[in-house]
């Protein structure tokens, strides 16, 4: 598949996208100010794993996908892993150096090179990093 | 078009609908500008010397432009500010603030743009005052029905756009105005969407308040005007203090302030934007409101009746009396069909266009915005349509 296809294929059928209630998830939402991308992030932590993360919530395909691929990644990881993983994405985005095999699909992302889009497949990070950063 | 030509930004290959947002600027307002930048660039309200003389001449005759082209009763009335933002902003921390009582009640609509609602839930907050939206109606137009309904006798203000930036539906000022006045209420008027595409006449209308700016008339960002009654003006209190807007002071209680128009507008002003804006209102004079207005309508409905055609395409106010066109494409989030038409150089805009409340009406939380404006033409309109016609299209191209 090529990259294009990846992200409809995540955008078109996202996996992990459900709200979740229950207390035992950190909620975090994540919005763009410059438009109307707006998603939630939640993740559920035990001894330092994630043992659960979801998201849900109204965006673009790019942030659509990304939250879809990023859930798939980061779920059953240490938290450590996980912030791992997400300074390897914000790397690759920013054009820094970074480890290709961690990131698996989430290098479908690398030539965002529309600023406005690289914020876009950065959103649901955003969140994510903010909950794993609080539990580390 | 023999306008086409004078806008430099339109020999960029792009296909610019996004003219709620902002105009595009003709050669002559950027020149205007660039003549005070280049050859009598001093401050203004210093007369003493010829270049600085220049300067007061050519910020005055500005004014009188506008005067005329809004038909107020005397430069009194016009105040240059930043924009309607300031000026929405003034008229309530400085006029409303000193007069409203606890338990009066604000009439908006959830159409408005932030900045004709946010001042008034200030207000709210700080006061006790009570926000209450007229209903739209089916089509999201404002009625003198609803206007009658919500009207209660505590209703001290009513505030609104005379055309809104989503729904573009120009509302019955001037019998609104009529009805406030005969019930003891003040009218505001946010005429950011309508003082560049309509003919407004202060007298004519009977507003107490009207607000617009100047770059979305063809005239450069960071100026706009306060238009308000005499009488009213005279009670508002300056939000800014400072130079050229005093007379004298001496001590604390006494601070002498200058007359109308030049007492709200204190520190140097904009001079190049206003001189600026000054050219853009003689553009639009040239060109003619009637006609813009007519063009317009013109191509809104040629747009409509193409656009009608195409099955995924949801129009969200197909009943609108200006250039604005709000829609969706059917299962595609209205920001990757901004970021498809974005490649082939095609400005729209796509969002909740700053009327974060409007969804609590339409039920739609974002849209694709075109808005024309009368340099547009009916084969951009063409191109356009043409990109929309097949969804697979955008689909297969949105990323």
């Amino acid at each position: 598949m090529d990259k294009r296809e990846i992200i409809l294929q995540h955008y078109s059928k996202p996996q992990n996208k459900k709200r979740m209630e229950s207390e035992e998830y950190t909620k975090e939402n994540t919005r763009n100010s410059s438009c109307i991308d707006n998603l939630d992030i939640y993740i559920k932590i035990k001894d330092s794993y994630i043992e659960d993360i979801t998201f849900d919530g109204e965006a673009c395909a790019i942030s659509i996908s990304s939250a879809s691929i990023m859930t798939k990644n980061l779920n059953k990881k240490s938290v450590r892993e996980g912030l791992e993983y997400i300074k390897n994405f914000e790397n690759m985005l920013n054009e820094k150096e970074y480890e290709q095999n961690i990131l698996k699909e989430a290098i479908v992302y690398e030539n965002t090179k529309n600023t406005s889009r690289k914020t876009c497949a950065w959103l649901p990070y955003d969140a994510a990093k903010k909950i794993l950063e609080k539990n580390i | 078009m023999v306008f086409r030509e004078d806008f430099p930004m339109l020999n960029k290959d792009i296909i610019y609908f996004d003219n709620s947002a902002t105009s595009l600027k003709p050669k002559k307002v950027i020149d205007k500008m660039v003549d005070y930048y280049e050859n009598y660039g001093a401050n203004a309200h210093r007369g003493d010397y010829d270049i600085s003389y220049k300067v007061d001449i050519e910020y005055e005759n500005a004014r009188d432009e506008i005067v005329e082209f809004i038909n107020a009763k005397s430069k009194e009335e016009v105040i240059f500010t930043s924009g309607a933002t300031e000026s929405l902003n003034m008229i309530a921390q400085g006029f409303f603030a000193n007069i409203v009582e606890a338990g009066d009640e604000i009439l908006i609509t959830t159409s408005e743009h932030a900045s004709n609602v946010l001042p008034w839930f200030r207000l709210a907050n700080d006061y006790g005052c009570v926000i209450n939206f007229i209903p739209l109606d089916e089509n999201l137009h404002v009625t003198m029905e609803n206007v009658k309904k919500s009207i209660t006798p505590k209703t001290k203000i009513i505030a609104l756009a005379q055309i809104t930036n989503v729904v573009g539906d120009v509302r019955p000022i001037k019998e609104i105005a009529k009805l406030a006045h005969e019930n003891n209420i003040f009218l505001v008027v946010d005429g950011a969407q309508s003082a560049a595409h309509m003919k407004v006449d202060m007298q004519d209308l009977d507003v107490d308040f009207f607000v617009f700016s100047a770059h979305k008339m063809l005239g450069p960002t960071g100026v706009g005007v306060l238009y308000g009654k005499k009488e009213l003006l005279e009670n508002l209190e300056p939000i800014n203090l400072g130079g050229g807007m005093n007379e004298s002071f001496d001590n604390p209680k006494e601070i002498y302030l200058k007359d109308l128009p030049t007492r709200l507008e204190a520190g140097t002003p904009n001079i190049a934007g206003v001189i600026g804006f000054g050219e853009a209102i003689k553009y639009l004079k040239n060109v003619g409101m009637e006609q813009i207005s007519e063009r317009e309508r013109h191509l809104r409905e040629y747009l409509v009746e193409k656009l009608v055609r195409i099955p995924h395409i949801d129009i969200i106010n197909l009943e609108a009396d200006s250039g604005i066109v709000t829609f969706n494409v059917d299962g595609i989030f209205s920001q990757d069909v901004a970021y498809y038409l974005n490649k082939y150089n095609v400005c729209v805009r796509a969002g909740n266009h700053c009327a974060k409340i409007l969804k609590n009406s339409t039920g739609v939380t974002n849209s694709i915005r075109v808005s024309l404006s009368f340099y547009n033409t009916e084969s951009e309109i063409d191109e356009f349509v043409e990109l929309l016609k097949n969804k697979e299209k955008i689909m297969e191209e949105m990323i």
